[in-house]
């Protein structure tokens, strides 16, 4: 079927000017593969149905717009906690910055190293996931991302990871245009927690895939980061086993554009997925958590909770679905998104979706906006806790529902401590 | 201490005066209580004193310790030493308990230029008064009033109180929906913080709680006004016969 025009000449203007990473072997039939399914589906238009409250002119665009580097004020995140970090500036892997990538049961590798191998786990990975999840929704910026991605990482666990993988995402460069495309498999039984914090480029296109296989266990959190003008869609795939687990929660402030897509597809029995995030913003923010979770196994959870605190006109978007297929009985699905308005220009909308063909489901979804609590900021200023203060207090308790669902204590607490700390700057700023 | 002069005060967003001239004053060391039927202003008062939204002050003052506090925000009021035990406690999701109660200690403190106090020391602080209100360490650690019972709530009041020693405390009907014995705690949480420096502003319907809180003066008020003041006497006249007698001797004078 022809594209409409539009559509056409936009994906016909980003590819013109990109070229698919060398390399041989099965890399280059996956990318080929994902550039026949970018130019089948074309990027996303305005009027796609699932691009109706964010515009992706400017993550479609031939060239990025500029986005300044932002002072790294900030404290620096994750620090306290023993991880091997792995660098990358604007999107290139920075072997210099990074630790030596050796963990007992754990493998590393660059993308092109595992594209190099013959025989290689990825090969069943990379683009799998992705390809997966283009129906019933198309996904086109991540197939792009498959297609012309020339970095990222491989991780394999075999067993418990004794700790976290840390990627450090720095941005260096106004100018920068980043895809970075990871793999990530959980052998049967083993563990692992991925954490991810920065801006990455000026205009940032990620791709994580996960595969979790029966028993094991998968963590991922991250800390996008704050550089006002910087653009970036994400998405992460997850498939999962039985019995195995999936926790997935970010945070963001700040960031003009931000695109989160998580689509997790629960394929073995008892298995758990939670996907969850906490958004905070002002001004010419943007943030839209798309989120599709498909049960199609027996006895699964799945839990999605969004908050997002908008202020000075910012605007949040959540999209999140749960489809539950005729054979996902007992299933327990769960979904809350819900913004705080700090202003009358700000601006929430939500499509909350389920979707179930089983008989034997117990799924609740709910989505509310609304403003503080003017009871519960009087209670606290009667008590001699300042406005502003109080202010903050209550945005940061809107957000500990979300920043709850954090497993590790000392993670949750650098999130929490580095939302407060945005507050804090605000408020004196 | 407290100063009240001729207050009127009507709701900001209707044209309703609620308060129609209280006149009220309450000296430092001394209890007073104010009884009145429902709907005759009590908790208004209280909250215009707190400085809630809502309310216009159209005519009169009120002091505090020789301070305008009209014109401050709830939070220097709260600083200068004015203290609300709310009728309605409010639940709070997501702030804990202790976070909230150390917060605001340390706010007060910090806005009279005094030195904070440190997470050990404040941990001691509360555990003494906590236990003192028989609260356990469990409650302190859940979100303000979150899943408190009504009695649980008046308790967790008079612990911020306890913990943030205001000078001047009003109770707005604290006893409400305590049992015996939680009358018996909450009364002795009150009479421990009872000194020569400290007035009280008590305001309850019932007799009961006055047999614990011995009050030094008990005024009545009716339709926004402060319309009979007397001893503690006073309030047992009230448990006997309402206060059918004293609004028809109002109108009769009137
Ligand atoms: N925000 C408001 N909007 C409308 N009416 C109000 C508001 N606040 C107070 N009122 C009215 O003002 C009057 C006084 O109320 P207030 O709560 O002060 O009475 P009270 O003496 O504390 O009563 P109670 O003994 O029942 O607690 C009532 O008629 C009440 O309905
Ligand atoms: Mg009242």
């Amino acid at each position: 079927m022809a594209l409409p025009q539009v559509k056409q000449d936009a994906t016909d203007a980003r590819l013109a000017g990109l070229r698919l990473p060398d390399g041989a072997g099965w890399a280059t039939s996956a990318r080929e593969a994902a550039l026949a399914r970018v130019q089948a589906m074309g990027l996303p238009g305005r009027r796609d149905e699932y691009w109706k409250w964010t515009r992706p002119d400017g993550l479609n665009a031939a060239e990025a717009a500029t986005a300044k580097v932002f002072p790294n004020d900030e404290q620096p995140i994750f620090s306290e906690i023993d991880r091997v970090r792995l660098v990358f500036v604007d999107g290139v892997f920075d072997a210099k910055q990074s630790d030596d990538p050796k963990m007992a049961g754990v493998e590393i590798e660059r993308l092109e190293q595992a594209t190099r191998a013959d025989i290689h786990w990825a090969k069943d990975v990379y683009g799998i996931l992705e390809e997966r999840a283009q129906d019933p929704v198309a996904r086109p910026l991540a197939a792009l991302n498959t297609a012309y991605a020339s970095d990222g990482v491989m991780i394999r666990a075999t067993r418990k990871a004794k700790c976290p993988v840390s990627l450090i995402y720095l941005h260096k460069s106004d100018n920068s245009d980043a895809m970075l495309h990871h793999c990530i498999k959980v052998e049967e039984g083993a563990s692992l927690t991925v954490l991810e914090n920065g801006p990455a480029a000026a205009r940032f296109n990620k791709v994580m895939e996960v595969e979790v296989a029966d028993g094991a266990a998968f963590h991922h959190i991250r800390a996008q980061g704050r550089d006002h003008e910087r653009q970036a869609v994400t998405h992460t795939f997850a498939r999962l086993g039985r019995e195995s687990v999936f926790k997935s929660f970010t945070m963001t402030a700040n960031g003009v554009m931000t695109r989160n897509e998580c689509v997790v597809e629960l394929t073995g029995d008892d298995a758990t997925a939670h996907v969850a995030g906490a958004a905070l913003g002002d001004g010419d923010f943007h943030h839209d958590d798309t989120v599709f979770i498909t049960h199609n196994a027996v006895n699964c959870e799945s839990r999605q909770v969004f908050k997002k605190v908008l202020r000075n006109g910012a605007t949040g978007v959540f999209q999140g679905k749960i489809l539950v297929q005729p054979e996902a009985q007992k299933t327990d699905g769960y979904q809350i998104s819900q913004a705080l308005l700090l202003d009358d220009d700000s601006e929430f909308y939500a499509k909350p979706e389920l979707e179930i063909y089983a008989d034997d489901v117990q799924c609740s979804h709910g989505s509310t906006s609304g403003a503080i609590d003017d009871d519960a900021l009087f209670y606290l200023r009667s008590r001699g806790v300042p406005e502003s203060q109080a202010q903050d207090l209550l945005v940061l308790a809107f957000l500990a529902e979300a920043i709850q669902e954090i497993e590790n204590p000392a993670i949750a607490e650098d999130i929490r401590v580095r939302l407060e700390a945005w507050l804090e700057r605000r408020r004196k700023g | 201490m407290l100063n009240i002069k001729n207050l009127h005060v009507k709701l900001e967003e209707e044209d309703k005066q609620i308060l129609k001239g209280v006149n009220l004053e309450v000296g430092a060391g001394e209890v007073h209580a104010i009884m009145g039927p429902n709907g005759s202003g009590k908790s208004t008062l209280s909250y215009v004193l707190s400085g809630r939204d809502g309310y216009e002050v159209t005519e009169g003052a009120a002091t505090l310790n020789g301070e305008d506090i009209l014109d401050m925000e709830p939070e220097e009021r709260a600083a200068a030493g004015l203290f609300l035990a709310f009728q309605y406690p409010v639940e709070i999701p997501g702030v804990g308990n202790m976070t909230f109660l150390r917060t605001a200690l340390n706010a007060q403190r910090k806005a009279r230029g005094e030195e904070e106090v440190s997470a050990a020391d404040f941990l001691k602080l509360i555990r003494e008064k906590a236990k003192s209100l028989k609260i356990d360490s469990e409650m302190l650690k859940r979100p303000v009033n979150m899943g408190f019972s009504g009695g649980e709530k008046k308790r967790n009041e008079i612990l911020q109180m306890a913990v943030l020693e205001p000078k001047m405390c009003i109770l707005d009907e604290t006893d409400s929906g305590l049992d015996v014995d939680a009358m018996k705690l909450v009364s002795d949480g009150v009479n421990a913080l009872r000194d020569a420096g400290r007035g009280f502003l008590v305001i309850t319907h019932y007799q009961r709680l006055l047999n614990h809180i011995v009050p030094d003066v008990v005024h009545i008020m009716a339709e926004g006004r402060i319309v009979k003041t007397g001893g503690k006497e006073l309030a047992l006249e009230v448990e006997e016969n309402g206060y059918a007698d004293i609004l028809a001797e109002l109108e009769g004078a009137a």
